[in-house]
């Protein structure tokens, strides 16, 4: 399994080569290069920013089509609660699961269900590790790969268990064996996402070796289709919801904090508040918090890049169908504790160190800092590099040279330009150099056309 | 090669937004040197505590930061009134804040204990209206 795997591509034939997303990346993983932008899956979290922001649309997320279904005897759809979010006037839930099971699933197990489990565990767990305080939330998977590389203070703090996607499809299994008796491998536990991320989870997942969801559908893929059979749901829809208030509040930002009946708790949506909070908390700027819950999303899950509605007006839809709902209708009862917790510690990745020993990244770092004095520290991005300290960086792993630099190639040419004409002016006045004179202006000469196509080439670049 | 990276930085009086830039420039620069964490961690909450007790007693000053292999040396030099008992000020509670700071969450008596606590060694060298220069020391 690569532990750099990632749902979120880019499409070159589209790409124009702009710095719309590099410049909007919260790990600084784009670079334009060749005309062309190419993601560094190493400091990629799959967070989906750059989706949101790319005007020509080069940026997308791989995910699975409807006809996955085909593949298996028997399906269960994993409703993400964001799901319900999307529809006007929907009151219940029921007509939403009713609808997956007419578009072919043959049963439903709300994703929303398994969240009332884990905001049960999850008090508990606080209860009894209060030398851990605060707990981070780990069911938005861009933010447990972003703490993996960039906070590795913040490891301990993480909650070591299962998000309610991989709980759901625990359960959802070993329902559907139980119900029909078939092998697991004719059963295809099928989850409908929100967003990029949660494929890669599934794909990859960080806290457990192998997820159980099979494949994942986009939420906006699901929604057209799941609109016209809705329509068709009578009033007799059979009860197939599993979840109340705590397990539907999932959905948005602050729903999972809410399920833990604390008020010491912080709840962060967006990737650069996220950062924001992780840079503090790591600081310790923060005293008694029991809970930070952290969503890479503007609203939370709401807001996700394969969701259809504005999460705003999601968030408002979401609040009006819980309203009237029970507080949970899912409990731990007899539900095992192994299915919750996770198996597979996480490991802090130091991507961003510039060496490979200290003693070389103290050196590189030293040249970094150096090259920054020397760039003209406009962030212009010409360079494909989001910020001169980023294009420094580059520089000194071997990535990139100074004369990507524009403002850097072109003090260079007005230098060059000056000499050339001290040098003609010499020659004019008659001085003694003569021949040898004249020979150093062709060379001077020389340098400035290889150094004007050298810009020349850029311009080619941006133009493919 | 230098085998010394200096930083410097201004911490500006009465900025309480900007309060902290410095210490996370510092510990951008030191996780990419690949330090080891708990170390960094120290670093960035003694700094930090420094540059807020800048902010709120100093009218701001001046941050030396020497990072070498080996150690990371932090100097912290203002020209504020002055610590008049150092003992009593490492007292870990005791506070001479105004309240419009406490109000702000600052000034519960932390800031000299935790950069002691934090430090593997600090030296405070201070005179009563004339200014405090604190040197803090993080062996790697």
């Amino acid at each position: 399994m690569d532990k750099f795997y990632h749902s979120v591509r880019l499409d070159p034939e589209l790409c124009k080569g702009c710095i719309n997303c590099i410049k909007r990346c919260p790990t600084e993983a784009i670079r334009v290069r060749g005309g062309k932008a190419q993601i560094n899956s190493k400091f990629c979290i799959d967070c989906g920013e750059c989706i949101r922001v790319c005007p020509h649309h080069a940026k997308h997320a791989v995910y699975d089509k409807l006809d996955v279904l085909k593949d298996y005897e028997y399906t269960v759809a994993l409703p993400a609660p964001s799901l319900y979010s999307q529809f006007n006037n929907l009151d219940d839930v029921n007509i939403v699961l009713a609808a997956l099971v007419m578009m072919g699933f043959d049963d439903v197990f709300e994703v929303s269900a398994a969240a009332e489990l884990v905001s049960e565990a999850t008090r508990r767990y606080i209860e009894t590790h209060q030398e851990q305080l605060p707990i981070i939330s780990t069911a938005c998977p861009s933010v447990v790969r972003l703490i993996r590389v960039r906070f590795p203070n913040l490891i301990p703090h993480m909650l070591p268990l299962n998000p309610p996607i991989e709980v759901a499809a625990i359960l959802a299994a070993r329902r559907a064996m139980e119900k029909t008796g078939l092998p697991r491998e004719k059963i295809g536990i099928i989850f409908i996402s929100p967003c990029p991320s949660k494929v890669t989870y599934v794909r990859s997942p960080l806290g457990t070796e192998k997820s159980e969801v099979d494949h994942v559908l986009a939420i906006k893929d699901v929604y057209p289709k799941l609109l016209s059979y809705m329509k068709g749901v009578g009033n007799e829809s059979p009860e197939l919801v599993m979840s109340g208030r705590i397990g539907i509040g999932w959905g948005r930002s602050g729903g999972e904090a809410g399920g833990l009946l604390t008020e010491s708790y912080l709840a962060a949506d967006g990737i650069e508040n996220v950062i924001r909070v992780l840079e503090d908390l790591e600081d310790q700027k923060f005293t008694n918090l029991q809970f930070v819950e952290l969503n890479a999303c503007n609203g939370g899950c709401v807001g996700g890049v394969l969701t259809v509605e504005n999460p705003y007006v999601a968030e408002v839809k979401l609040n009006r169908l819980r309203k009237y709902m029970p507080v949970a209708r899912s409990h731990m009862g007899n539900v095992s504790k192994a299915v919750l917790h996770w198996t597979k510690e996480v490991q802090y990745e130091p991507v961003f160190r510039l060496g490979s020993n200290m003693m070389e990244s103290f050196s590189m770092l030293n040249q970094v800092e150096r090259l920054c004095k020397k760039l003209p520290g406009l962030d212009c991005g010409s360079c494909g590099a989001p910020t001169c300290k980023a294009l420094a960086e580059d520089i000194v792993r071997g990535d990139a040279s100074e004369n990507d630099c524009v403002y850097y190639l072109r003090e260079n040419l007005h230098r060059l330009s000056e000499e050339v004409s001290i040098l003609a002016d010499d020659l004019a006045a008659g001085g003694n150099g003569g021949q040898e004179t004249l020979n150093i202006l062709k060379e001077y000469i020389q340098r400035i056309s290889s150094e004007m196509s050298l810009l020349d080439n850029k311009d080619d670049d941006d133009d493919e | 090669m230098d085998d010394v990276i200096t930083l410097n930085y201004e911490v500006s009086p009465d900025d309480f937004t900007r309060a902290g830039e410095a210490s996370s420039d510092v510990k951008s620069k030191l996780k990419q040197m690949g330090v080891n964490p708990e170390a960094v961690r120290k670093v960035a909450i003694a700094m930090y505590e420094g540059e807020i007790n800048m902010v709120i007693h100093a009218e701001g000053g001046r941050i030396t930061v020497e990072i070498s292999p080996s150690e990371i040396k932090m100097v912290l030099a203002d020209k504020g009134p002055g610590i008049p008992d150092v003992d009593l000020a490492m007292q870990a509670g005791y506070s001479t804040a105004p309240d419009d700071i406490r109000s702000l969450g600052f000034g519960a008596g932390m800031g000299l204990p935790n950069m002691k606590k934090y430090s593997d060694d600090m030296v405070i060298d201070t005179t009563v209206g004339v200014g405090t220069t604190i040197t803090m020391r993080v062996t790697i």
